[in-house]
C-alpha cells in the first residue's frame, strides 16, 4: 500500500505539470460560459494534448495514446484537474463510444474514427435510451429493417447527451420483434448527418439542455456499419455500459476547499455556519464520502495496473457522488436562510454553481442508471442476489404489454 | 501508488482468516459473552502469541517481528471479523502503541517483550464518567503515587498494567500503574458488549511511574488515539463485511411468499445499502494504513476518515443484519448480535463518531487552502 508515487511517477507527474503549465493556462474557460464557447475551447485543448501524446496516456501508441500505464493516465487527469479546462465534451466518445469500435468494428473504421476523436475533431453520442427504455433499456423500439441492401431505421431516442454538437453515434435498434427483447437487437454506428436523423433539445429542469431526443425517420444505415452480429446488440451495449461504469464516479460539485469558504463567510449567531457543530458533523461526513469516492477509483486503477479486472467496487461511484452532491447543495442553499433564493450569479454563492448544482442534482440521480438500477446491479452482480422476477421473460417483443 | 495489500500481506490475511475461523467461531465469542467469570478467551489469546502477533509491529530487539502496519491492519480485519474475544486493542493499539511513542528504553525494554510473549495485557484508562476525558481530569499524581477512580476501563478486569490520564500539578500526562497493588480497587461492570470486559478502576495512592515528558499528556493521547483508530477501523470492517455476508446467505436462505427475500428490492437495496457503506470505509482506512505506516503528515486526517466511515459502516451493518434476519435475528441464540454490541463497543473505545466528526472538520479547516482551481465541465 503506498498512496506516494513511486520515482518513476514522480519524474512523470513533473513532467505532466511543467507541460500543463506551459500549455493548460491558454484553454482554461469558465463552466458558465455559452456552450459553443466552451466547445471551441475544449476541441482545442483536446488537440494541444493530442499533439503532445496526453490525449488518452494509457491508449496504445497506434491509436495515438504514448502506451502509458493506467495510472499515468490518472496522474495526468488528477493534474489537468488543477486546471478550468474543459474536458467532458468527449469523455462519451473517448471513454464508451471508441472502445466499443475497438472490440467491435473492423481495422478500417478503427483507424477512421480514433484519431480523429482523440484530437477532437469529432464528438460521438450513444442514441441508447428511449421514451419507453430507460432503466429497461433492452425494451427499445426503434426499428431497424432490411430494405433494399441496407438498414432503413425508424424511432425515437431520448436523453442523448451532446447529440446536438455530435458527429457520430452508436445507435442500439430493434431488428428482430418476434423474439424475446434481449435477442432481438442490434448495434449500429450511425453518421449524425445521415438524412432522417432530427436532433431536438431537451430544456432541463436545470435550464440547460445537455439532453435531446433524436428522432429517426426512414434514416439508411449500411451494413458495413452494424456492430458484432445480427441480434448481438445487446451484448454490445454491455460493453459499452461496462465502460461508462469506469469512467462515471467521479466526485461533483465544490470541492472542500469552495464549501469550507462559503461556511466561513455565512454568519450564523455570533459566528460563522462553519463554527456550527450540526454542519461540521456534516461536512465531516461529506469529507469522507468524497475521499472514499477517490480512493475507490484508485483502487479499481490498481486492480487495472496489476492487469486484474477491476472489483465491482467501481460501481458505487455515482450512486454515491450523486447523492451526495444533492445532499450538500440542499444543506449549503440552506445555509443562506433566504439569501439562499436568489439565484443571480451577481448576488449568488459561487457565482451560482452551487444553485446550478442543487437543479442538476436530481438528474444525476437518474442518468446513466438510477439510483435503483445500480443497487439491483450491486445487489445481483456484486453480492449474487437472484434478479428480478421478470413479466416479460421468454415473451416475443412485439407481444410484451406496454402499458399505452 | 499502490492501493491495495501486496500479495504476502494478502497471505497473512488469508492465514488469520483461516486460523479464526477454526479457534474463534462464534461459539467461542459466546462463551465469553455468556460467562461473567470469563473476561477473554485465554487460549485464542495464547494462540495469537505463539503465532507472533502480539509482537507484530514491536521492534525484533523487543522480541516481536518488526513487520509494519498494514500487516497488523491486515490482521486486525480478521479479528473483526471473527468478533475475537481478546484484548488484543487494549494491549497493543493502545498501550503498546503509548510505550513505543513515549516509552523511555527503559520502560520499552521492560514491558514489549513481556507483550510479545503474551504475558501481559495492557489498559487504557482515560474515561472518568460520561462525556469526553477531560483535559482537566480528577484523577491526580503527587510524589510518584496516583490517587482516583476511572470509569470504563476496557479490560480494565484483567489487565496486568494501565496507561492511566491524571494529573500532576495541574498537567495531564500518562502514567504507568501496575494493578496488582493493593493501592488499586478494581470493580467489574457489566457491557454492552459483554465479549469485551470493562471495569473500574480505583487509585489510592498506588505508585505510578509518568510516560514520556510532563504535560506532554494531552497531546499523545491524541496521537495514540490517532494510531488506534486506525487499527480499530480494519477491526470495524471485518465486522461490517461479515454482517455482510450473513445477511446476504440468509437473504439468499430464506423464502417467503414462495421466493427467496433477497429477491425483493427491499431487501436487495438494503444489502447493496451496506456494501456501498463498506466499501467506503475500507477505501478510506487503505489510506489510514498508509499514513500510519509511514507517519505521513495526512495521518490526523486520514485515520478520523477511517474511523468515522467505518464506525458508519459497522453500525449500520450490524443493525441491518438483525433486521434482514426477521425474528430470528432478534433472538439470543442467534448471532447477529453478536456484531451488534461489537460494533457499538468498537465505536466507542477509542470516542464516539461524533468526537471524531469535529476533529475531522478542525483539522480541514485549519488545512493551508490547496491550488485546486475549478474543475472542467
Amino acid at each position: 500500500m503506498n498512496f506516494n508515487d513511486s520515482p518513476q511517477e514522480s519524474i512523470y507527474r513533473a513532467t505532466v505539470r511543467e507541460w500543463l503549465a506551459n500549455n493548460a493556462p491558454r484553454y482554461t474557460v469558465s463552466r458558465r460560459a455559452p456552450e459553443v464557447e466552451r466547445l471551441g475551447i475544449a476541441r482545442a485543448w483536446q488537440a494541444c494534448k493530442a499533439a503532445a501524446g496526453y490525449a488518452r496516456v494509457s491508449w496504445p501508441r497506434d491509436w495515438g495514446g504514448t502506451g502509458g500505464t493506467t495510472i499515468q493516465q490518472m496522474i495526468f487527469t488528477e493534474e489537468e484537474a488543477r486546471y478550468g479546462v474543459p474536458t467532458g465534451f468527449f469523455g462519451i466518445g473517448l471513454g464508451m463510444c471508441i472502445p466499443t469500435l475497438m472490440r467491435f468494428a473492423g481495422i478500417a473504421t478503427q483507424q477512421r474514427f480514433a484519431g480523429p476523436a482523440l484530437r477532437g475533431e469529432q464528438i460521438w453520442c450513444q442514441l441508447f435510451s428511449e421514451p419507453g427504455a430507460g432503466s429497461d433499456l433492452a425494451a427499445s423500439r426503434t426499428r431497424a429493417v432490411w430494405q433494399d441492401d441496407s438498414w432503413l431505421v425508424n424511432g425515437q431516442k431520448v436523453w442523448t447527451t451532446g447529440a446536438h454538437y455530435s458527429d457520430y453515434g452508436l445507435l442500439l435498434a430493434r431488428t428482430d420483434a418476434s423474439v424475446p427483447k434481449h435477442t432481438g437487437l442490434t448495434m449500429f454506428w450511425i453518421d449524425m448527418k445521415t438524412p432522417g436523423v432530427e436532433v431536438r433539445p431537451i430544456h432541463q429542469m436545470s435550464g440547460g439542455s445537455d439532453f435531446n431526443e433524436v428522432y429517426l425517420t426512414d434514416a439508411r444505415v449500411p451494413d458495413s456499419q452494424r456492430l458484432g452480429d445480427v441480434g448481438a446488440g445487446w451484448k454490445v451495449a454491455l460493453v459499452t455500459l461496462m465502460n461508462e461504469r469506469v469512467e462515471g464516479g467521479k466526485d461533483r460539485g465544490p470541492a472542500t476547499e469552495q464549501i469550507l469558504a462559503l461556511a466561513r463567510s455565512i454568519p450564523r449567531g455570533t459566528a460563522s455556519v462553519l463554527e456550527d457543530p450540526a454542519f461540521r458533523q456534516k461536512l465531516a461526513m461529506w469529507y469522507v464520502q468524497a475521499e472514499g469516492l477517490r480512493f475507490t477509483r484508485l483502487r479499481t486503477l490498481t486492480a487495472l495496473s496489476r492487469g486484474q479486472i477491476p472489483g465491482p467496487e467501481s460501481s458505487i461511484g455515482k450512486l454515491v457522488a450523486a447523492n451526495r452532491l444533492q445532499d450538500l447543495t440542499n444543506e449549503l442553499i440552506e445555509c443562506h436562510d433566504q439569501f439562499g433564493l436568489i439565484d443571480d450569479a451577481a448576488h449568488a454563492a459561487m457565482g451560482g454553481s452551487l444553485h446550478h448544482d442543487y437543479l442538476y442534482a436530481p438528474g444525476l440521480r437518474i442518468a446513466g442508471g438510477t439510483d435503483e438500477i445500480l443497487k439491483n446491479i450491486i445487489a445481483e452482480r456484486v453480492l449474487g442476489l437472484p434478479g428480478d422476477i421478470r413479466e416479460d421473460k421468454g415473451i416475443a417483443f412485439k407481444d410484451l404489454p406496454t402499458g399505452r | 501508488m499502490d492501493f491495495d495489500f501486496s500479495e504476502e500481506q494478502k497471505q497473512l490475511q488469508q492465514g488469520a482468516r483461516r486460523f479464526l475461523e477454526d479457534r474463534c467461531p462464534p461459539s467461542a465469542v459466546r462463551a465469553v459473552l455468556e460467562n461473567p467469570e470469563l473476561s477473554f478467551d485465554r487460549g485464542l489469546w495464547a494462540g495469537l502469541a505463539q503465532l507472533g502477533w502480539l509482537g507484530t509491529v514491536i521492534p525484533e530487539v523487543h522480541g516481536g517481528l518488526g513487520l509494519g502496519y498494514v500487516e497488523l491492519c491486515a490482521i486486525a480485519e480478521e479479528l473483526g471479523r471473527a468478533v475475537a474475544p481478546v484484548p488484543f486493542a487494549s494491549t497493543l493499539y493502545f498501550f503498546a502503541e503509548a510505550l513505543l511513542l513515549a516509552g523511555s528504553p527503559a520502560q520499552q525494554a521492560e514491558w514489549l517483550p513481556k507483550i510479545a510473549r503474551g504475558e501481559l495485557i495492557g489498559c487504557f484508562a482515560t474515561a472518568e464518567g460520561p462525556g469526553r476525558p477531560s483535559s482537566s481530569p480528577t484523577t491526580v499524581v503527587e510524589a510518584g503515587r496516583i490517587t482516583g477512580t476511572k470509569i470504563p476501563v476496557t479490560d480494565g478486569g484483567i489487565a496486568h498494567v494501565a496507561m492511566v490520564l491524571a494529573a500532576a500539578a495541574g498537567a495531564p500526562g500518562l502514567y504507568l500503574v501496575q494493578l496488582g497493588q493493593t493501592a488499586v480497587q478494581r470493580v467489574p461492570l457489566s457491557s454492552l458488549d459483554g465479549s469485551r470486559g470493562i471495569a473500574s478502576l480505583s487509585f489510592d495512592g498506588a505508585r505510578a511511574e509518568p510516560l514520556g515528558r510532563p504535560g506532554a499528556g494531552l497531546h499523545l493521547v491524541d496521537r495514540v488515539l490517532q494510531r488506534a483508530a486506525v487499527l480499530l477501523a480494519f477491526e470495524q470492517i471485518g465486522g461490517a463485511d461479515r454482517c455482510l455476508q450473513m445477511a446476504r446467505d440468509y437473504a439468499l436462505q430464506r423464502y417467503v411468499f414462495g421466493r427467496p427475500i433477497g429477491s425483493f428490492q427491499a431487501v436487495k437495496h438494503r444489502l447493496a445499502d451496506m456494501y456501498v457503506r463498506n466499501e467506503l470505509a475500507r477505501s478510506n482506512a487503505y489510506c489510514a494504513a498508509w499514513a500510519l505506516d509511514t507517519n505521513a503528515g495526512e495521518l490526523p486526517i486520514a485515520a478520523a476518515s477511517a474511523r468515522l466511515a467505518a464506525s458508519d459502516a459497522f453500525g449500520f451493518a450490524a443493525k441491518e443484519n438483525i433486521h434482514i434476519h426477521g425474528g430470528i435475528g432478534f433472538t439470543w441464540e442467534a448471532d447477529p448480535h453478536l456484531f451488534f454490541r461489537r460494533a457499538r463497543q468498537l465505536s466507542l473505545v477509542a470516542g464516539a463518531p461524533a468526537v471524531w466528526g469535529e476533529q475531522l472538520a478542525a483539522a480541514l479547516s485549519s488545512r493551508p487552502a490547496s491550488s485546486v482551481v475549478e474543475c472542467g465541465t
